[in-house]
């Protein structure tokens, strides 16, 4: 019985692995240096159905559509220019996934670079007028300040 | 208290409110850079008369719906019935466009749920719908007289938009 019941477990086990046939994207007409363009402007490109997966790494029949038409359109010689332009004129920016540098996206692109120099500087100025302000009060105190002092020179 | 000490409130407080505002948008909706542009042309083959072919320069002088469906579309189901009862009404044509569908498919489709559409224009690959920045089904478009496109609805039309923003919509154009 208890054999059985392994070759069953087994048997199960072993179809199990079938289930696993992932669905690959099937190489078209093997022009393996088209297909590589291809993918390399499909991975900038957002897929809309999944939004947080690029059209080269989506499986939605959309993004199946929209790479076939990248493919079309650089058999017929389109620059990477040129399909992006496409696809923003249909999608709008959102399918771009690096959001293009306009007036409306100058905060975005610029805030993360002004926010880290403006606290440096901050920063700056703070410590400056912060040891500025414990000099005056050392020089006021000398004696008093000593056992602080010890403390200070640690920090 | 010193005055530094409402900077971090405040900077806290400012975030707040951004967050906020960010929860009530849904990502899914991306708007449609076609809003205000002429609707793209197309020559189609009619979905139940194949022979014939529809396209939207037949229109010009209309208000009309385009709406974006298909057979195996479960959301679309949603709409329908709303679709259909409007239909009836006859204040703005409805013109559909059967998106990677079978003819088989979709006539059956519309034989048992109802037919709300004037013609249906048949996009078998889906590259009417890629020029209209479809991405999901239901769809629905509002083009005006001069065939530029007014108003794109993603996702199933509720009675809520219908009356809010598609009708309003279609009688100022119609104005």
């Amino acid at each position: 019985m208890l054999r059985l019941l392994q070759a069953l477990a087994a048997l199960i086990l072993a179809l199990a692995g079938l289930t696993c046939a992932a669905r690959e994207a099937l190489p078209v007409g093997g022009d393996e240096a088209l297909e590589h363009r291809v993918m390399m402007l499909a991975e900038q490109l957002r897929c809309l159905v999944c939004q947080n997966q690029t059209i080269a790494d989506s499986h939605a029949d959309l993004a199946e559509d929209l790479r076939n038409q990248i493919r079309e359109q650089m058999r017929q010689g389109a620059s990477e220019q040129q399909i992006k332009a496409y696809m923003v004129a249909r999608y709008g920016d959102f399918v771009l996934y690096q959001p293009p540098f306009k007036a409306t996206t100058v905060v975005l692109w610029s805030a993360p670079a002004l926010l880290a120099i403006g606290g440096a500087l901050w920063l700056f100025v703070y410590l400056r007028r912060r040891a500025a302000r414990l000099e005056a009060a050392g020089a006021q105190e000398e004696e008093g300040l000593d056992d602080d002092a010890i403390g200070e020179g640690g920090a | 208290m010193k005055r530094s000490f409402y900077i971090p409130l405040a900077i806290f407080v400012a975030l707040v409110v951004f967050l906020a505002i960010g929860l009530t948008r849904d990502p899914r909706e991306v708007p449609s850079p076609l809003i205000d542009k002429p609707a793209p042309a197309f020559a189609l083959s009619r979905l139940d008369t194949p022979e014939q072919v529809f396209t939207p320069k037949q229109l010009a002088g209309k208000v009309w719906l385009l709406n974006v469906w298909a057979s195996w579309c479960v959301a679309c189901r949603e709409e329908h019935e709303l679709l259909v009862a409007f239909s009836k009404a006859g204040l703005v044509p409805i013109y559909g466009l059967d998106y990677k569908d079978t003819r088989d498919d979709a006539l059956g489709w519309l034989k048992q749920f109802g037919n709300p559409y004037t013609a249906a224009a048949f996009d078998q690959d889906g590259k009417v719908g890629i020029d209209y920045g479809v991405y999901g089904v239901p769809e629905t478009f509002v083009i005006d007289k001069t065939g530029t496109i007014r108003y794109k609805q993603i996702g199933p039309i509720t009675p809520d938009v219908l009356e809010h923003t598609i009708l309003p919509l279609v009688r100022k154009l119609n104005a």
